[in-house]
């Protein structure tokens, strides 16, 4: 039977991982996520979940337990933010090169120094060439529909999965969340079947050495070098939306919420200005929108709910009617400006040559709060520009104090 | 009572082809160490010598299962085939990690401490050359006093050697033993003993290395050797705190006839610029020690 359950997003997600049956699982604390592992802990000493729980004495090591258990056929779990994510960083990287589908809930925390441990997305977005899959959240009942969701396409594609949500705002704040029966869970995601099984009879050396250059194994066929495992990597990423969108249409046929697509859109059919942004501050701009819409501007909102692989041709269709962007960022490319704007760009000037005015705003770095007002002096910053015609040379800061 | 080599499993682990360098110790005890543990070892390594030895894509010369995993984090890994194997059924395999001493004396002990603690069920195997060898020989928190290595070229490695047998045995692991690569029946005995016991195993083994050690590469043997017999490798092991000494220490122990410390430093080029009054302190420390364990074992 469902049920509906009131959350805190931290909470949502280690109840995803106990639905999916998770069967080892390693973290280390760091806020604004302790309470995942907490919670995990407790399910497992209780019995409620069957799983090996690995106390380990760092988030490298968490990684380096969750490789090596999903190698041998486990599905497995960790959760992380900020500086626990960038010690992972290394592992990270090996983990999408083994091609293992690990779940890995990232509650957003910005990185020292100095020291925050409040609310940014740099620790994930720096993440971003890792070759992991990035889901973003809006709520925590994503959180859940996420967690799940990203187990049934990470095994289908073996390719990781980071879900993130924004730390506090969602990992510490308490909503309502529809959960479905272990039933329905088990019927969507069945057991892992692993690609391969470990037998003495048959070894295998994995992940060792490779050449540049491809070479024939003793049967004499041709086997890859290192540029063919990566391009590997790379084609079944290009390839990766259409999973997404397959499993989301089997996950509404399950569960009856829609996450077909990868982009959160809000009164974006007759916007002439959009924001474009990610996670909870989709809900802060579909606020600020309604504020516009009553001063007469046609305003919405476009939110990546994917950001690996980047759907770039979606999202240049979905900002296609607008001649105004403001994109939105909790982090930064230090030099240059927000990923989400750079790659923004560069999908529009691929995909339609679409040349809006776009500004690039930087919000709420450690935890600064978003008001509506800040969003609404950007919103009428980025439409002054577009019909004076000027353009932005850096992003902007808002809400910086001092 | 070592086993003699005519009484060793017929059946090889380590084939022909490996890619290690010549005179290497490694393969030599890779070969016993497999025999011991059998057909159903999964192994985890990280960057270092012991994955030249297991090739290059698409072959390897290692016919059990292997994970090659970051330098950092061979126990984690260690730690992530024991709880994954368990929690899918196939705990009836023996996980071994083996790492060099770069991977557990330096960068490995924070993952190998946390596992320890945790008694994971695995076998850890530290191969000791005595340097970063795979990168070209540079120095180790394992390297002895007065070697030479490519990043202590002009003046010979002035501290001594990190005891970490001592911060391995302060973890109480189940099982605590050291080797060497030429006593292929005492170190065949530790790792059959290892793999009947659960929980953290710990196993020293030392490893000559004529690349970086500079001797001949027909020497590797009577190098290990002469490190037993001079005391400078001691083997024992330790079950529930009690040390026993083993092999051919335990015969020196009895017959008192340790050899000079300097027989040993001087066949190798590393240690050609070592001073008088290092020899005499190196041989001072590896006295004390000797002293130490000796008294332990009831001498
Ligand atoms: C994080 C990281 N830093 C550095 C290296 C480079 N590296 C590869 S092997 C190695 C040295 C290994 O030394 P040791 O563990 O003693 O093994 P040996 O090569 O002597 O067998 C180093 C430094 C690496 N692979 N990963
Ligand atoms: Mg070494």
């Amino acid at each position: 039977m469902e049920q509906t359950l009131i959350l805190t997003g931290n909470q949502a997600a280690a109840l995803a991982a106990k639905l999916c049956r998770v069967q080892v699982i390693a973290a280390y604390p760091i806020t604004p996520q302790s309470k995942i592992p907490e919670v995990l802990s407790e399910y497992v000493e209780r019995g409620e979940l069957k799983a090996e729980f690995v106390r380990v004495e760092s988030e490298h090591s968490a990684m380096g337990v969750c490789i090596s258990a999903s190698l041998v056929g486990a599905r497995v779990f960790t959760a992380t933010a900020a500086n626990g994510l960038a010690y992972m960083h290394e592992q990270l990287h090996w983990a999408a090169g083994a091609r293992l589908p690990i779940v890995m809930p990232v509650a957003n925390r910005g990185l020292g120094a100095p020291w925050t441990i409040l609310n940014d997305m740099q620790d994930s977005i720096a993440q971003r060439d890792t070759g992991w899959m990035q889901f973003y959240c809006q709520d925590n009942q994503q959180i859940l529909d996420q967690v799940i969701l990203a187990y049934r396409v990470a095994e289908q594609l073996l390719i990781p999965i980071m879900v993130c949500f924004d730390g506090f705002r969602l990992s510490h704040t308490m909503m309502p969340v529809s959960i479905p029966s272990q039933e329905q869970v088990d019927a969507f995601l069945p057991a892992f079947q692993p690609p391969y099984l470990l037998d003495p009879e048959r070894p295998v050396n994995i992940n060792p050495v490779v050449m540049t250059d491809p070479i024939a194994d003793p049967q004499g066929n041709l086997c890859p070098g290192y540029m063919g495992f990566r391009r590997r990597l790379q084609e079944d990423l290009e390839a990766a939306l259409p999973v997404v969108v397959e499993a989301s249409t089997a996950f509404e046929k399950a569960f009856g919420r829609c996450y077909q697509d990868p982009l959160y859109r809000y009164q974006t059919e007759d916007a002439d200005f959009l924001f474009v942004t990610m996670g909870s501050l989709s809900s802060e701009a579909s606020e600020t929108v309604d504020l516009l819409r009553d001063e007469g501007i046609k305003a919405g909102v476009v939110g990546l709910r994917v950001f690996r692989p980047f759907p770039a041709e979606i999202l240049s269709q979905a900002v296609q009617r607008a001649n105004c962007l403001a994109v939105i960022e909790k982090a930064i490319s230090y030099g240059y400006e927000g990923a989400l704007n750079t790659e923004l760009k560069a999908a529009l000037f691929s995909h339609n040559g679409h040349r809006p005015t776009i500004f690039n705003y930087v919000v709420g770095l450690g935890g600064k709060d978003v008001k509506p007002a800040d969003l609404v002096e950007s919103a009428h910053e980025t439409l002054h520009a577009a019909q004076n015609g000027t353009r932005q040379e850096h992003p902007r800061w808002l809400g910086r104090e001092v | 009572m070592a086993t003699a080599i005519l009484d060793l499993p017929e059946q090889e682990f380590v084939m022909p082809g490996t890619r290690t360098c010549a005179g290497c110790g490694l393969p030599i005890a890779y070969r016993y160490i497999l025999k011991a543990l059998g057909p159903k070892t999964i192994v985890t390594l990280p960057a270092c010598c012991l994955t030249i030895l297991h090739g290059i894509y698409p072959k390897t010369p290692i016919a059990v299962n292997a994970v090659n995993n970051t330098f950092a984090s061979t126990a984690a890994s260690a730690s992530g085939l024991a709880a994954g194997l368990k929690a899918t059924g196939q705990d009836d395999y023996t996980v071994l990690a083996m790492a060099g001493d770069g991977g557990t004396f330096d960068m490995g002990i924070q993952a190998l401490s946390g596992a320890a603690e945790r008694e994971t069920n695995f076998i850890y195997v530290c191969y000791d050359n005595e340097a970063y060898m795979n990168t070209g020989v540079q120095r180790s928190s394992a390297t002895p006093t007065g070697a030479f290595t490519t990043t202590t070229p002009v003046i010979p490695k002035e501290q001594p050697k990190k005891d970490f047998i001592q911060i391995m045995e302060a973890h109480h692991p189940a099982y605590l033993a050291t080797t060497c690569s030429s006593y292929p029946g005492d170190l065949y005995n530790k790792f059959v003993k290892a793999k009947s016991i659960k929980g953290t195993r710990f196993v020293h083994l030392a490893i000559p290395c004529p690349a970086g050690w500079l001797f001949p590469t027909k020497d590797t043997i009577k190098i290990g050797r002469l490190a037993v017999e001079t005391g400078v490798v001691v083997l024992y092991e330790v079950e529930n705190g009690v040390l026993q000494l083993t092999g051919k220490t335990l015969s020196l122990a009895r017959s008192g006839r340790r050899r000079p410390v300097e027989e040993y430093l001087k066949l190798q080029g590393r240690f050609k610029k070592i001073l008088p009054e290092q020899m005499e302190s190196f041989q001072q420390q590896i006295d004390l020690r000797w002293e130490q364990l000796l008294g332990r074992a009831g001498f």
